[in-house]
């Protein structure tokens, strides 16, 4: 049976991995490489390293940290931040990344979705959409826009819209950060995520607002996602990825243990 | 030395990485001298069957054919499983080897009344283990392995393994010295690191 997938999420920042709390207060957790391989071996299904500092200040992602990471690790591997073209994306996979992740660079050139994955395969990209509800809208779902740089800047797509867009020029998964939930540990924002999952055919990867076992059931289930990434719940010891999923299959979730 | 066949259908970086980690010598290549010169082939590959093409552009398809007639072992992953067969309808004008029966289909849009999402993504388990495969030797059933596609192979009395979505499909094929699996062992963790390293010591 195919079982929901858990995913590790590393921020990196100058080649170390921080955690913000709504993309600020940033606090250092460890060496990239090292928590990759240690997520690895405590039940991660995956490992997303986002270099979140990338796009805003203009740095090439962190090619080296990315061979490091990927030199002995033997599940999938995505990398994010700061890939601008077909070429960068390249460079990615040429260290040994699976699939790379593409916000802003996605939304100033939509063509970026189609030529790297002619290369790599649609598999290979992931097209990442942070995502704010719009409190202001009578359906604040529905009017959902998506943000770049960070979450600094407004686009004025909507993010039903832009999924779709996105899975029309052959992105192979979406990954949808909500805003409002990241960093709070509150949960996910389940109504967003199952309106995207249910206008995609592709998978997609719910994020933001993972505090315990009973918001990833709740996004499995209400969200209708195929896999949620989790961040700073696992970095400081609170659980990990086994005990994580323990959890889950108790509650009926398909999970690989 | 494991010959692993380039034909610019994605990334061989991880199965290189891989095999090299088993301590296998392994070398990328695109020459048919190469290949007929093998001591075991890999065909990795992932995204467009028609990508295959190049294999026969390339005299890469007959140079295959000779090192399989000699026995040597050959694993197909993914698109390169796909390959073994007659062909695929993501690309009705380009053949496969044809060394089993039978075409890949894209999996259905519905399946027992239900959406089947497609690409078929993540980790998945292994079924219907076939005790006398060499490949899977050691692997037990409802283990775990990583796919990521759209078009699967159909079951037959070839099938090593068979793995679960919108019905059973061909998760690893295998007789004699030729054997290819729809997943990707190269990311599927200490179980796929197993089977790679299974192929490594045939």
């Amino acid at each position: 049976m195919l079982t929901k997938r858990i995913i590790a999420c590393l921020d990196v920042r100058g080649g170390r991995v921080v955690k913000g709390i709504q993309f600020v207060d940033i606090v250092d957790a460890g060496d990239p490489a090292e928590l990759a391989h240690r997520h690895a071996a405590a039940g991660a299904d995956e490992i997303v390293l986002l270099d979140i500092t990338a796009t805003h200040e203009g740095r090439g992602t962190l090619i080296d940290t990315v061979k490091r990471t990927a030199a002995e690790l033997f599940i999938p591997f995505t990398v994010g931040g700061g890939i601008r073209s077909a070429e960068d994306a390249a460079a990615v996979f040429e260290a040994g990344a699976d699939k790379v992740s593409i916000n802003s660079s996605a939304i100033a050139r939509p063509e970026l979705i189609g030529e790297i994955g002619a290369n790599f395969g649609a598999q290979a990209v992931i097209v990442a959409i942070d995502a704010r509800r719009n409190a202001e809208a009578p359906d604040p779902i529905a009017d959902a826009e998506v943000y770049v740089s960070g979450g600094r800047k407004p686009t004025g797509l909507r993010v039903v819209e832009w999924a779709r867009e996105a899975e029309q020029r052959g992105a192979g998964e979406i990954l949808l950060t909500s805003m409002d939930a990241d960093g709070t540990r509150a949960g996910f924002d389940d109504e967003l995520t199952a309106a995207v999952s249910q206008a995609v055919q592709i998978p997609v990867i719910a994020s933001g607002g993972a505090g315990n076992a009973q918001h990833f059931a709740d996004v499995f289930g209400r969200g209708k996602a195929d896999a949620a990434l989790a961040a700073s719940i696992f970095h400081f010891g609170v659980t990990d990825s086994w005990a994580l999923k323990r959890e889950l299959a108790i509650s009926g979730v398909p999970v690989r243990l | 030395m494991i010959q692993v066949i380039d034909y610019k259908a994605g990334n061989l970086t991880s199965v290189v990485k891989a095999l090299r980690y088993l301590g296998a010598e392994a070398h990328v290549t695109q020459s048919p001298g190469d290949v007929r010169g093998a001591s075991k082939i890999v065909l990795p590959g992932v995204g467009h069957f028609r990508a295959t093409q190049l294999l026969h552009d390339l005299q890469l398809t007959q140079a295959t054919r000779e090192a399989i007639a000699r026995g040597v072992p050959f694993l197909g992953i993914c698109v390169g499983l796909q390959w073994l067969y007659e062909g695929s309808t993501e690309a009705e004008s380009t053949d496969g080897l044809c060394h089993y029966g039978g075409r890949c289909e894209r999996f259905p849009a519905t399946h027992d009344g239900a959406d089947l999402k497609s690409p078929h993504v993540g980790w998945n388990s292994l079924e219907d283990i076939r005790a006398d495969s060499r490949l899977l030797r050691g692997i037990a059933p409802g283990s775990f392995v990583y796919y990521t596609h759209s078009w699967r192979a159909p079951v037959d009395a070839d099938t090593a393994a068979t793995t679960h979505y919108g019905g059973p499909f061909t998760a690893a094929v295998e007789r004699d010295n030729v054997m290819g699996v729809q997943f990707h062992p190269e990311k599927s963790g200490e179980t796929g690191l197993n089977l790679l390293r299974n192929f490594v010591q045939i």
